[in-house]
């Protein structure tokens, strides 16, 4: 069993005891313990199940590589699924709870799987559930769902708060061990600005484990020291518990920082995301120890010696008081070195190599442990449980010699460089058949913005074996980012860690080396996604030889831990299928981020309120005041309706519309874009954006215009005002303000930039109301003194006027057939102006109208909406309205494409009014059928629905459509289909449903 | 994400900072052309592997439009220039040169 | 001239650091040939001060003059004086090829002030926000989460900082909660 140690634990604070549950279950640890040392200190080596066969399944790993020990932390608002309990700080009141298990760890009915677990190879699911294709949707993909995924998704909003910071330094070092302090000593020392990323809580790795001297000081003390000296530097940050997560294009590094995971009581933003631009970056991200593929590997109590070292030191915990360890290499002698110094025992250590290990070897042996070289595992006995090991030849086919009775196998296959952050952008690698590694190829690094190198690999990331060599690589990484970064590096030497004599490593892929089926069958490659050596091999004789290609087939290396152990593995057994070497094989693709980062941490401050912008007029306010319903429109939120107590929502757009028509209605136009356009060229250059005549509007004037793009397709339509001589103010729709502004800069920056002409994009300085109905004189009178009578300001004309003691303009223009003001007045009057019209217009029963009104309003005129009537394939002439198109203009914007053959076809399905039969309201965007079918058996179209309302002016439903030869079939009758099957029967009419002659406007 | 230097304000910046506009140096084809041109003008498009000369606009920032010279595959940029020209300036040329000796594009090299 | 009311009618809040509304200024955005030298008689009629360089805020005792761009300042006053200060940039540019506009209600007009400031927009822009990076009198138009914005800082170690006055509901909860306690970064220390 795994417990904890009387002695040891350098991490730990033993006199402070932290309370936490796992499965309900009150367990006890201390302040320093992450949750994997505490669950071990407490005897818990079960931790979870596997994701295809639900099997037993402990911790192997001890840092963020750890493929199995996934738990749901937390609950409520703050409950996480899949986090790894070996990057989980312990902290009092900490709840964790297993998944992938029914009902219960202990006792899994899902367990079954792995009893067929021969039936169920790679490629089980594809081959599977093909067929019959019926059955997919409604019982395999069920099926799938139900029994697939890792943890549980979270019910509960988010309870905390996350945050993102832009910060910028010449050098970003990422890993905080001994070499990423280094080499940030050493950029730092030259000036340059240097940032430090640490994952855990901890500086400086692996090496207070791992031991051995600098400059003839225990390493531990080398760390002290060099950690001083950078946090006395003022050009240089140093943050732990944040992860380098990716690294991309120009130098750009997301760092995830976790504030509150291990003090969820405080008061901070749990995450932040670093958005972090540097010149050079060094990956001093070290490596990762590899497993060996031996039968029963995943078996609990099976673990990697490294680990099982860390448990031992830095926590105290021993995994068990018998371990054999079982390698490829040397390292793993320290394992057990380690262990047999607290005292526990060490039955053997089976070395796969026949020449054995170094030093380190024969420091075992003078212990008094059993070394037995050339030997491996044949198989691990347990359950939930290690119980013992068979030993065999490493060169045979696993006929067992002996079996030795065990609770804990400590195993190495030696170490892969963690080459992930290096790999994001681009930078590539290269095999390392001695070490049998990849590793960085420094003469291949991905390139930043001036083509040059921006990152550099330092220490163990590089392949570095021992602390003389790591320390020596990270003085030179850090000397070449200074430099990189345009800073002159120190000349201070470098510091001298201890060297090691270690003998070679054997690359061991299989063990043993002639594993039958049954062997193989239960050598697990990927822990996380329960794929064994039989099942890569498989996919290697289905054909799948592209490492991309196994990897989907196979899933391995797929899910949270993205193959960091699994990875190496599995391709030496691809590549062996496949007869060619590693290299040639290559590896998958390393995508950021390494480890999983939170989505809310992607999202940062980006929630709630503050999801999106949300645009407000000045009159907002009281639409929020006065319960208006709002719909979305770009950004803003404009009014759709103001509903009264239980009021529906057509029932109040009849009710505002009546009112607009018989009386008074007020609408908040302030969203409509508002472009000045000033210069002598200014008129020339309207001439071209709009399709009709600009430069020939009077001062005081306006004119309603349209707006193609280059393709001629209408774009945009609104009222222009000439303010003087060189002066214009151009309206645009709601949505177009900014995009019509940036179009118009376009133009005039890029392609006529000799025209004298200027814009100003004035949206937000203006509050816009737009007075309706027939009293809308009346109640303005009431206002101001300035004279608008019919004559006084006549029907498109504009004035500026002091309206209720206010600057203002009126614009007598009218989207709605009645009588109509559009006063602009300052932003910051905008309230006191509605407020002004709505006490003013009391004695006309003012109502305020919303977009829904203001939309069947204009539909009972006829009047186009862009979005509605266009969709990006509509040209004016569609829409009858030849009238806007000038023709005496050589050019325009969109007049060369309107005589392409296709726009001048007379077959373009062309404006028309739609009236039901039966006065229902057609569907929005239903469309006419025609008789016969096409190509793909669909019937045939004739026209579309573009805009469709109940026109309570009229008591009935009014559309207008785009169809075929639409306006020389006035009076025919189409029809058109419903979702429901019914069909609607429409007569084509003019779209001019209401006030033909404009008698309502021009008064 | 890139970074960008825009030659109006002087600001390197991050790509969120600008709105990408397509190909720079297009010349237009109005009333008159032919549909040949026409269609040239507003559908061939260089979509190269490596040098290209692109539209940006500095839309978070000071406004204004400009030019970038930059690589495809190996998103170097080669520099930034003003909108308010019909051809690469030679500074820029050369430095393209000076990386990717041989290079073309369209009729400038 | 009382019923003209800010966006944010002077809403403040104390994290660690302040976020404050400004109130109503006067704003002018001025386009022209910033070079010339009826410009710059114009900006010093209106402003008293120099045309500002490239990215370059100048304030004088209740005025300023921004750099918006090579062709475009923003210039401030009291709001009280916008009509009498574009009548006197309208005079010196006579016959120029110019824009000049009233935009002081455009706006909104934040303070961010106190030692936590730089953090709070460090926290939004993707701008180089360290001392030794930015420094008083420095203008920068950028975005600030998904609006745009523009700052500058003072010689007192305050920013100023613009966005449209449609998201200064925005503006303003994006900026507090930037600067709620307990999200200080220490980075800049």
């Amino acid at each position: 069993m795994s417990t904890r140690l009387a002695t040891g634990g350098r991490l730990l604070d033993t006199g402070r005891a932290v309370n936490f549950t796992f499965n309900g279950k009150r367990l006890r640890g201390h302040v320093g313990d992450t949750l994997a040392s505490a669950l071990l200190a407490n005897d818990q080596m079960l931790v979870g199940r596997s994701f295809k066969y639900h099997r037993p399944r402990g911790i192997v790993a001890s840092g963020a590589e750890e493929p199995n020990a996934l738990v749901g932390l937390g609950s409520g608002a703050r409950f996480e699924p899949n986090q790894r309990v070996t990057t989980t700080e312990l902290f009092d009141g900490l709840s964790a709870n297993s998944q992938n298990h029914w009902p219960s760890l202990d006792f899994d009915v899902g367990a079954i799987n792995a009893k067929l677990g021969r039936f169920m190879p790679a490629g089980f699911y594809y081959k599977m559930f093909i067929h019959p294709r019926p059955f997919w949707k409604h019982v395999y993909e069920p099926f799938i769902r139900h029994a697939a995924g890792l943890g549980k998704a979270p019910k509960d909003r988010d309870g905390d708060r996350y945050e993102h910071f832009y910060a910028f330094t010449d050098v970003l070092v990422i890993g905080g061990g001994v070499a990423g302090l280094q080499s940030a000593l050493c950029a730092a020392q030259s000036g340059a600005k240097v940032m430090v990323l640490e994952q855990t809580a901890h500086w400086g790795g692996r090496a207070p484990v791992d031991g051995g001297t600098v400059d003839g000081a225990p390493v531990e003390a080398f760390i002290e020291g060099i950690i001083a000296k950078l946090q006395d530097m003022p050009n240089v940050t140093l943050r732990n518990r944040c992860m380098g997560a990716g690294v991309y294009d120009h130098g750009y590094a997301l760092g995830y920082e976790r504030i509150t995971d291990h003090a969820p009581d405080v008061d901070a933003p749990r995450h932040r995301l670093w958005r972090i631009r540097a010149s050079q970056i060094i990956t001093a991200t070290g490596a990762i120890e590899r497993p060996l593929s031996f039968a029963g590997n995943d078996i609990p109590g099976v673990m990697l010696a490294a680990a099982v070292r860390d448990y031992a030191v830095n926590y105290g915990v021993s995994i068990g008081d018998r371990t054999v360890v079982v390698t490829n290499n040397d390292d793993a002698y320290r394992t057990a070195i380690t262990l047999k110094n607290l005292g526990l025992d060490i039955p053997a250590i089976l070395d796969a190599r026949a020449s054995g290990g170094g030093a380190l070897a024969d420091e075992a042996r003078a212990l008094g442990i059993r070394v037995e070289n050339g030997k491996a595992i044949a198989s691990v006995k347990g359950g939930k449980r290690v119980t013992g090991v068979a030993i065999c030849a490493q060169a045979g086919e696993g006929a067992v010699l002996e079996e030795i009775n065990c609770d804990a196998v400590a195993m190495s296959g030696g170490w892969s460089p963690v080459v992930h952050l290096w790999s994001h952008c681009g930078g590539k690698l290269i095999w390392d058949a001695e070490r049998a590694h990849f590793r960085p190829d420094a003469s291949k690094p991905p390139l930043g913005a001036t083509g040059e190198g921006f990152v550099i690999v330092a220490g163990a990331a590089n392949g570095a074996g021992d602390l003389a060599a790591t320390l020596a690589d990270a003085d030179a990484a850090g000397k070449a980012a200074a430099t990189a970064s345009g800073h002159k590096p120190k000349n201070v030497a470098a510091p001298q860690g201890s060297a090691s004599d270690e003998a070679p490593l054997l690359p061991v892929w299989l063990m043993p080396q002639g594993a039958g089926i049954n062997l193989r069958m239960k050598s697990w490659l990927d822990y996380q996604n329960d794929v064994k050596v039989s099942d890569v091999q498989l996919a290697a004789r289905e054909g799948f030889e592209s490492v991309e290609h196994a990897k989907r087939y196979t899933t391995l290396g797929m899910a949270t831990d993205q193959g960091k152990l699994s990875n190496i593995n599995g391709l030496a057994i691809l590549s062996d299928a496949l007869n060619q070497p590693i290299p040639q094989t290559g590896t998958t693709t390393f995508r950021p981020p390494y480890t999983p980062i939170s989505l809310a941490a992607i999202g940062g401050e980006a929630r709630g309120e503050i999801f999106q912008p949300l645009r407000k007029t000045p009159i907002h306010g009281w639409h929020e005041e006065n319960g208006a319903h709002f719909e979305p429109v770009g950004q803003w939120r404009r009014p759709y309706c103001y509903p009264r107590g239980e009021e529906s929502h057509r029932d109040a757009v009849s009710r505002e519309i009546n009112q607009t028509r018989g009386a008074l209605g007020l609408l908040d136009a302030s969203t409509l874009g508002k472009i000045i356009v000033k210069g002598p060229d200014a008129g020339k250059f309207l001439d071209m954006l709009y399709t009709n005549m600009m430069s020939t509007l009077k001062p005081g004037r306006c004119r309603y215009g349209l707006m193609c793009n280059e393709n001629g397709f209408l774009m945009d339509d609104g009222v222009v005002a000439r303010i003087d001589e060189d002066t214009f103010l151009c309206h645009t729709t709601t949505g177009g303000a900014e995009a019509i502004h940036g179009h118009m800069e376009d133009w005039l920056q890029c392609e006529w930039w000799d025209w004298k002409v200027y814009t100003a994009n004035v949206t937000e300085q203006y509050a816009q109301i737009a007075v309706v109905g027939p009293k809308a004189r009346a109640v303005l009178e009431k206002l101001t003194e300035d004279d608008l009578s019919a004559e006084g300001l006549s029907f498109m004309g504009w004035k500026d006027l002091t309206l209720a003691g206010m600057p203002a303009r009126a614009y007598r223009i009218s989207f709605s057939g009645e009588l109509s003001y559009e006063i602009a007045v300052p932003a910051s009057y905008g309230r006191a102006l509605w407020d002004a019209l709505l006490e003013a217009g009391g004695e006309f029963d003012v109502m305020p109208y919303g977009t829904e009104g203001l939309h069947v309003m204009r539909a009972e005129k006829g009047f186009i909406m862009i979005g509605d009537e266009t969709d990006g394939t509509v040209i004016p002439q569609d829409l009858n309205m030849q009238w806007a198109i000038s023709k005496k203009k050589d050019d325009y914007l969109g007049k060369r494409a309107q005589e392409r053959s296709h726009m001048a076809d007379p077959k373009r399905w062309k404006l028309v009014g739609l009236e039901t039969l039966d006065g229902s309201v057609l569907p929005d965007g239903a469309y006419a059928t025609a008789a016969g079918h096409n190509a793909n058996g669909q019937r045939e179209t004739q026209g579309r629905v573009t805009s469709t309302y109940y026109s309570p002016t009229l008591g009935r439903g009014i559309a207008m459509g785009l169809v075929l030869d639409g306006p020389d079939r006035m009076g025919d009758v189409i029809e058109i289909p419903k979702v429901d099957g019914g069909i609607v029967k429409a007569r084509i009419v003019d779209p001019i449903f209401f006030d033909k002659d404009g008698e309502k406007q021009n008064v | 994400m890139l970074i960008l230097e825009c030659p109006c304000c002087g600001v390197r910046g991050e790509e969120t900072e600008f709105h990408g506009g397509g190909e720079a140096h297009i010349k237009r084809f109005g009333p008159g052309s032919s549909d040949e041109e026409f269609q040239g003008y507003l559908f061939a498009k260089e979509n190269p592997k490596g040098v290209h000369f692109e539209r940006w606009r500095h839309n978070n920032g000071c406004g204004k439009w400009f030019l970038a010279a930059r690589d495809t595959m190996t998103l170097e940029v080669y520099g930034t220039y003003s909108a308010q020209t019909h051809e690469p300036p030679k500074h820029i040329r050369e430095a393209i040169t000076a990386k990717r000796p041989g290079w073309t594009w369209r009729e400038f090299s | 001239m009382s019923n003209a009311v800010s966006a944010l009618a002077g809403a403040s809040y104390d994290g660690f650091a302040r976020i404050e509304d400004q109130g109503l200024h006067g704003m002018i955005t001025l386009r022209g040939d910033l070079a010339s030298k009826e410009v710059k008689a114009a900006v010093k009629a209106a402003t008293g001060l120099a045309v500002p360089g490239q990215r370059q805020a100048l304030s004088g005792s209740d005025t300023a003059a921004l750099w918006m761009s090579p062709d475009e300042l923003l210039l401030m006053c009291p709001y009280g004086d916008v009509a009498a200060t574009l009548a006197k940039i309208e005079k010196a540019l006579a016959g120029q090829h110019f824009l000049v506009v009233n935009v002081s209600d455009a706006r909104t007009f934040l303070r961010i002030s106190g030692a936590g400031a730089r953090e709070v927009l460090a926290k939004l822009c993707p701008v180089d926000l360290s001392p030794e990076a930015f420094t008083p009198g420095m203008f920068r138009r950028t975005r600030m989460a998904q609006v745009p914005a523009a700052f500058w800082l003072d010689e007192a170690g305050a920013f100023h900082l613009i966005c449209f006055r449609s998201v200064a509901d925005y503006a303003f909860n994006l900026l507090k909660t930037s600067a709620k306690p307990g999200g200080e970064v220490g980075y800049f220390a």
